[in-house]
């Protein structure tokens, strides 16, 4: 049971453009939580014009993510290219740290960071990707008591990262791609 | 780690008059003690996140190391790689090693100091210097320049290589400081390794690079060395940004992918540093993700570039 979610975080790789697409553009126009996504780079289309293609399909305000930005609700918040994405206290903040799994921005090191902040009041969903990134940050967060989502493999551009969390054990709720924005907006409406 | 703390409370261990522990001789039991010990924090992080203050307090008690106000997300991420590689359990583990042994506390200082730095990173950031900063600075005759933060100095030569292709290197006094030492030896000795050169030439070209970068050091047993009359007129220097002073007035600082690690009231403290470092019309160059929302200079700076981060104090 999903209760008190304060924060929705987001992970994807290959494939992981459409995803966020369908996902983000899936959301009611007054979705009350923040949401923060790491979308590796190099992947569908440039990091640079991730924020601005995303826009063109949510009602919700995107945008890259600054160091020390203030978390706030009802707003999506992108990892910029070659920073990694950290949850800090009611704010994001960036880092230059080595790569995980070959990536910067890593989906571990937002997953870990948040659950680390939020404890159970994280919702992390993990989409179509083909790499091992986002396993560990999906088992911290179950750990801390949040709840985590995956992309039913069999909906998904490429299966290995959702497929990878599920066989590890990190994930609560397996969902076929077009049903994970209806799970959010339903999953933000207990917190109200 | 074995912990007796919640079962039985174990005897209170002896000490000699040399300090010494002994084993105890039964005499008169201490007043007694509840059974089990009730812990005012609730999760395990809680207990963690007053583990990493009082490390950071005995830090910089015992070495004068102030990481109390970095950023705790990415403080604590490092600190448990720390632990993971001295085989701690705890961060309170941690900081008993780090007390009692030095090296422990070069090897964390190392691994807080994150050093991951590029030539000519953010390519559009040193074509926005070429094209609207360089036209200013040639309007002095002598410009001094800081960078702050320049960790093993592949921005540093990115500079030193655009201001000899702008014809205003021999007027222009650069001093290169970060807090980490063994960065600052790397940044002297101007040795990069030649994986990255590749990745280094696309930057230096799309930051409106004149020649080729191979013009700029010789390739040697798979490492790139800086022709040395890129560093003639560089100081480099150890400098703390949290524990030291200003220095000298500048016509330009550059602190990029540094304050990102400290927390709000640390940026504030260092753009206070930095803003009083800085001659009138002076300009400073930050990250392309840092931003002086909130600081407490933010009204002193008019915009040069919004995007690159490139803001200029007008008087
Ligand atoms: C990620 S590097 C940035 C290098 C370069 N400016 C760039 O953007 O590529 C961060 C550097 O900041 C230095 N640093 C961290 N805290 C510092 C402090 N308190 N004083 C001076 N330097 C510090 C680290 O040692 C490291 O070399």
């Amino acid at each position: 049971m999903v209760s008190k979610v304060q924060l929705v975080v987001i992970g994807t790789s290959m494939g992981g453009f459409r995803a966020l697409e369908s996902v983000l553009g899936g959301l009611s126009p007054d979705f009350p939580l923040a949401i923060a996504v790491v979308q590796h780079r190099g992947t569908d289309v440039a990091q640079s014009q991730l924020s601005r293609l995303l826009q063109l399909k949510c009602t919700l305000p995107v945008n890259e993510c600054n160091d020390k930005e203030a978390i706030v609700g009802g707003r999506i918040y992108l990892a910029p290219s070659d920073y990694h994405l950290l949850v800090d206290e009611g704010r994001f903040a960036l880092s230059v740290d080595e790569r995980v799994y070959y990536a910067r921005p890593s989906i571990d090191v937002l997953f870990e960071s948040a659950a680390d902040t939020y404890h159970q009041g994280v919702l992390g969903v993990l989409l179509t990707g083909a790499s091992a990134d986002g396993t560990r940050g999906a088992a911290r967060i179950k750990q801390r008591g949040g709840t985590v989502l995956a992309q039913d493999p069999r909906t998904a551009e490429s299966p290995v990262m959702p497929q990878a969390a599920i066989s590890a054990g990190a994930v609560d709720h397996v969902l076929p791609l077009e049903e994970i924005g209806a799970y959010l907006n339903v999953a933000s409406a207990v917190h109200r | 780690m074995g912990n007796a703390s919640n079962q039985l409370p174990p005897e209170p261990p002896r000490v000699d008059a040399d300090g010494e522990r002994s084993a105890p001789v039964v005499v008169d039991t201490p007043s007694p003690l509840p059974l089990a010990m009730e812990t005012k924090t609730g999760t395990d992080e809680e207990l963690e996140t007053i583990e990493l203050q009082i490390l950071t307090e005995a830090v910089f008690r015992r070495y004068g190391l102030d990481f109390r106000n970095y950023a705790v997300a990415s403080l604590r991420r490092r600190v448990r790689l720390a632990m993971m590689e001295e085989g701690a359990q705890t961060v309170s583990g941690l900081m008993e090693r780090l007390l009692h042994d030095p090296p422990a506390m070069e090897r964390l200082l190392l691994r807080l100091s994150i050093n991951v730095t590029a030539m000519f990173r953010d390519p559009g950031f040193f074509l926005a210097l070429r094209q609207k900063i360089v036209p200013h600075l040639r309007s002095y005759p002598f410009v001094r320049i800081w960078h702050a933060g320049c960790s093993t100095g592949e921005e540093v030569y990115s500079m030193a290589i655009l201001l000899q292709e702008e014809g205003l290197y021999d007027r222009c006094r650069i001093y290169a400081t970060d807090m980490n030492e063994v960065a600052l030896q790397r940044a002297r000795d101007g040795i990069v390794s030649c994986d990255q050169m590749q990745e280094h030439s696309t930057s230096y070209l799309r930051a409106g690079g004149h020649g080729s970068l191979s013009d700029y050091y010789t390739a040697n047993y798979g490492h790139a060395i800086f022709r040395a009359g890129l560093r003639k007129n560089v100081v480099f220097s150890q400098h703390n940004l949290v524990t030291d002073g200003s220095f000298n007035e500048f016509n330009l600082i550059l602190c990029r992918n540094v304050m990102i690690y400290f927390n709000e009231t640390l940026q504030n403290r260092v753009h206070k540093l930095l803003y009083s470092s800085l001659r009138r019309y002076g300009v400073l160059g930050l990250g392309r993700k840092e931003s002086l929302r909130g600081t407490p200079h933010e009204r002193d700076y008019e915009s040069v570039d919004e995007l690159e981060r490139l803001f200029r104090r007008p008087k």
